[in-house]
Formats: C-alpha cells, structure tokens, sequence
C-alpha cells in the first residue's frame, strides 16, 4: 500500500517560491490500477516523482508497506528504490545497449549474476512480445516497441509497483491502446500495483480502477473511476470528464442539442435509455430520422432538463454511443 | 641549379641534409609517438575523473558537492588553460626536477604536456557528458543506481562515441603541443624541425617533418572518427549490419 501523507513540494525560483504540491493526501491499495490525472502543470509528474522521492516533498510523508522511505538513509532507500520500477514518456532506454542489455540493466545493479539475468531478460522480452528483439539497439525500435522494452526492463526488477509517467503519450492512439492493454495484462497477472499518470481521460478509462484529480498541485477528487465519471463533483473533474466544453453557463442558455444518427442500428432505444441509464428525461423537440435495413440515420433535436449535471451527463452518454455525433444548439426558438 | 636548390631546401647541401634525416628520423618519430601517447595517457588519468566530478559535483548533478570546492576547480582549470603552452612549459621546470630529476629529455618534456592538457581533457570530457540525457540518468536513479553506478553504467557508455572524439582531439593537440618541446630539450619531431631544419637551415628537413605530422594527424583523426562511428549505436546507418537487420525483418514480415 502506498500511503501519500500531507504532501507538499515548493520549488524556489528567481520570483518567489513555487508551490507544485499543497497538501496531498492519497492512499493505493496493493493491485489497483490508480490514475492521477490533470491539466499540464497541475503537478502529476512531481507528485508521481515523489513516491520513489527522486524529488523529495518539502513536506509529509511517503509510506510504502508501512515504512516512511522520507525517513530512510540513502543506501536503505537506494534498495527500496529497486521494487518501485517507472517508465516513462521517452522511454529512456540505454542508447547504446542492445534490447536485452538494457533489460539486464536492473539486474546488473541488483548484482544478478550474467546467465541468470540474460535468461531472465529473454523472459521478460516474451512477456511483452517482443522476443526477436534481444540484439536490437534501441534506435531501430519504433516507439512502441521502445515503450514495450521499457516496460521489460521496468519487470526485470521484480517490482511490486509500476509507476507510468504519461508512458503513452508520446504515442498514437493504437499503439497506446496495445500498451495500456499490456500494463493492465501486467497488473492482473503479476499483482503489481500501478500508478499512471496522465492528461488522458481515455487512458484512466482504459485500465484504472481508482482516479486521483489533482489541479493546480491540490487534489480536487478521488474515488473508483465509475464514481468520477459518473458524478464528477469539481470543476476541475467535469472539465477532465468533460473536455469540449461543457460549461454550466453555456448549458444553462442552450440545453437544446442535436443528435446525428450515422447508421447505428435502429433498434437500440436510445431516448429511453437516456432516460433508465442516466436518470436524464429528455424531450424530444423535433426529429428527421429513418430506417435503412435496420440502421438509424436523421437527426433529431432534444431539450433537456435545466440542470447541467444532467445535461452533462447526458452528453457524456450520447457522446458514447457508437454512430452518433451530438451538437449543442445554441440559436434554438422553438 | 645549386641556386635553386638553396632557395628551396635551405643552404646545407641536399646530400647532407638526406643523410641526417636517414640517421634521425626514425628515433624522432619514435619520440614524438611515445611523447604524445603517453601524456594523452597521462591526461586522461587525471583529466577524466575531473571531468566526471565537473558535471556530477554540481548543484543539481547525481553526487552533488560543496559549491566553494567546485569553485576551485573550476578556476584552477580555467587558470591552467589560459597560460599559454610555450610559457607553461618554463614554469613547470621545477616540478619535471622534482618528479624526474631533470628537466630537459623527451620525459621531461612530457610533464609540461601533461600539466597543459589534463584540464584541456577535463573540459572535453565535461562537455560530452553534459550532452547525456537527463531522462536516462533520471531512469538509472530511478531504478536505484548509486551514483557511482550511473557513472560507470550510464553517463560514460552512453557519452563513449563523444568521448572518443573528444580522445582524438585531446591526442591531435597533444602531439602539436609536444612539436615545441624542442625549447625546454625534449626530442621528437618538432625538435628536428626546428633545431636542425630550421636553425641549421636544412629547410628539407622542416618539409618533411611538417608533412609527417600531416600524415600523424589524419590518421589519428580518422581512427577515432571510425572507431566513434563504429562505437555508436544511436544512429541506424546503413552499415552492412543494419542492412542486414532490415532484410531479417522483411524476411520475417
């Protein structure tokens, strides 16, 4: 379990001192998958640097497995370091060692003898399906690939907790599907406790199971990802939930929206599901719809409740059905 | 046409000056060699380490040290640097009797090298570590290396290709630096050209010591250029290897 205790961390700088963390309290369980999102400049990545203290808090505690690491000499906390392995945006792989080489790296450190950490290595490159790449320098690796055997080297310390440092953002959107699928594949079949941060709601989506939302280096919420989704309570929240815009003035003046149907199909009741899903009765203010063996296509206008958590909710849940785009209508008379 | 050859070759007679090159040449060549590489060696056995501590000591580096010692060494660089070499070597006089016992010979002339070039050394190696990325020493903390282990591990494999080229550089200039030994009685090449091809007029003489250290140059220049490229894996070139990495991968696709 890692324990984050009343953390915080000032950078001096030439105009006063810079507060990157204020006060952050945060605990993950053993095999969670535990998002930390934000804008950029919110403080993730020095928050996410905390936990293995390459930057030390100004104040508070780091508690892992019940042991304060800020309290540790620096040989014991050398040696804590080796469980907690990190991977990050640019991979940072040992330009000119091979693949398996740099997979060795943590071992060679740790003072496994050569064989053992070789065999090892190729285990690792298995692992993460990588296993022709033993010889390849890092240079002749696309960047997924990169990722990939960063990952393996990150395995190769036998760690009980992986941190991800906007691992995929240096990334296109499929490949840092495969990444994410293989980190969540880690998780579960190893037990290792993962801590990713990022910018990308899409990522929390994908494979966390708990989300910290951290703004401006104060934690604004943290829960399961269904609850943060769900019912965001902060600003800071709905505007990560809610990226194009979704701002309580705006929707207080143009709760009328336009939905697209693009061929999904016909059948699935979209308008009651609104309704039994998300709670959101909305009212159906003009439609020019058909059915073309068994696909929707048309549009069609609704009027929603006044409350903007339910219009957001609502655009939250058309914007996630398939073959339907959403609009909102800002010069609607009816 | 005797004429003509005094106006090219100096006034001692061609024959002569033939004659002399043939009896000395291979010995200053032989000095020159061993001069130059055993101060590059010398240089580097106290130039790297300082280097290394230039960029790990500071402030923010991986093993930081106390500001005013840094100070020091920096200063005590930059003051050693700017003394020009010819001066130098006059100056250190009293440290080649105190190390050897005597102050003139090709031994003796590799101490005011030495003294010249380490801090030369120190600043070359300085700047190739400096070009290392920050993210992998980040990792390798990360990952929990001591600092010696980021050293040894991380910062001089990844900087090798820079820190050869830095070596080729370091070697060129020390073998310049060893041609004017021939003030304070070292041997070499340089001592040819100029006692013998210069002030006994054997203008034949300073030719052709002036085309051998042509030639030392650039072969010097172009080992280290290879052995760098050779060395340096960040670069996919299309080497025979490479080439062959991409047929394996189209054989496998």
């Amino acid at each position: 379990m890692i324990e984050l205790k009343h953390i915080s961390k000032v950078f001096p700088t030439a105009d006063g001192d810079l507060r990157a963390l204020n006060d952050i309290n945060l605990t993950i369980g053993d095999g969670d998958v535990f998002g930390i999102v934000g804008m950029s400049g919110a403080g993730k990545s020095t928050l996410v640097r905390c936990i293995n203290l390459l930057e030390r808090p100004t104040q508070g505690q780091v508690v892992i497995d019940s042991r304060d690491l800020c309290a540790m000499p620096e040989k014991e906390l050398i040696r804590q370091r080796r469980s907690i392995a990190m991977i990050f945006q640019q991979f940072n792989l040992l330009m000119q060692r091979t693949c398996l080489k740099n997979i060795c790296f943590p071992m060679e450190i740790a003072g496994v003898k050569r064989a053992e950490a070789e065999q090892r290595a190729r285990e690792y490159l298995d692992i993460v399906g990588l296993p022709d790449k033993a010889d390849a320098y890092p240079a002749q690796l696309s960047g997924g690939q990169k990722q990939r055997i960063a990952i393996a080297r990150a395995l190769a310390s036998d760690p009980k907790i992986l941190l991800c440092d906007e691992a995929t953002s240096a990334l296109d959107p499929k490949t840092t599907r495969d990444i994410l699928r293989l980190v969540k594949d880690i998780n579960q079949r190893l037990g290792i406790t993962v801590v990713v941060i990022t910018h990308e709601m899409a990522v929390v989506e994908e494979i966390c199971s708990h989300v910290a939302i951290l703004d401006h280096g104060v934690l604004q919420e943290t829960g399961t990802v269904e609850e943060i989704f769900s019912n965001p309570k902060t600003e800071a929240g709905r505007r990560l939930v809610y990226p194009d815009g979704v701002i309580l003035d705006q929707l207080r003046a143009a709760n009328v929206i336009r939905i697209a149907f693009n061929g999904g199909t016909s059948y699935d009741p979209l308008i009651a599901s609104l309704a039994i899903d998300c709670g959101v009765k909305a009212n159906i203010l003009g439609a020019d719809t058909r059915n073309v063996n068994g696909q929707a296509f048309g549009t069609m206008l609704l009027g929603l409740p006044d409350d903007p958590e339910q219009i957001a909710k609502a655009m939250h849940y058309i914007k996630s059905q398939p073959n339907i785009t959403v609009e909102e209508v800002r010069d609607y008379h009816g | 046409m005797d004429e003509l050859f005094g106006t090219f070759f100096g006034n001692t007679p061609v024959s002569q000056q033939l004659a002399y090159l043939q009896a000395a040449l291979l010995e200053n060549i032989w000095e020159t060699v061993y001069s130059t590489v055993l101060a590059t060696v010398f240089a580097y056995v106290i130039g790297l380490p300082l280097g290394i501590i230039l960029v790990t000591g500071e402030p923010d580096g991986i093993r930081p040290l106390p500001r005013g010692l840094m100070r020091v060494l920096n200063f005590v660089i930059n003051i050693l640097r700017s003394i020009p070499f010819l001066i130098l070597m006059i100056l250190v006089i009293p440290l080649s009797r105190l190390i050897l016992h005597t102050s003139i010979g090709t031994n003796a002339a590799i101490i005011p090298l030495v003294v010249a070039s380490a801090p030369f050394v120190a600043r070359l190696v300085e700047g190739s570590l400096r070009e290392s990325d920050a993210g992998v020493i980040e990792a390798a903390k990360a990952m929990g290396c001591t600092p010696f282990q980021i050293v040894r591990k991380v910062m001089l494999p990844e900087a090798l290709p820079s820190l050869i080229t830095g070596l080729t550089t370091a070697t060129i200039t020390i073998l310049s630096y060893g041609a004017m030994s021939a003030t304070i009685g070292g041997g070499g090449l340089g001592t040819l050209a100029i006692n013998n091809g210069y002030q006994r007029r054997m203008d034949l003489i300073l030719y052709v010591t002036v085309i051998l250290l042509i030639i030392l140059v650039q072969i010097i220049q172009s080992i280290g250029t290879r052995v760098a490229n050779r060395l340096d894996h960040r670069i996919t070139k299309a080497t025979p290897k490479a080439k062959r990495h991409k047929a394996d991968k189209a054989g496998i696709g």
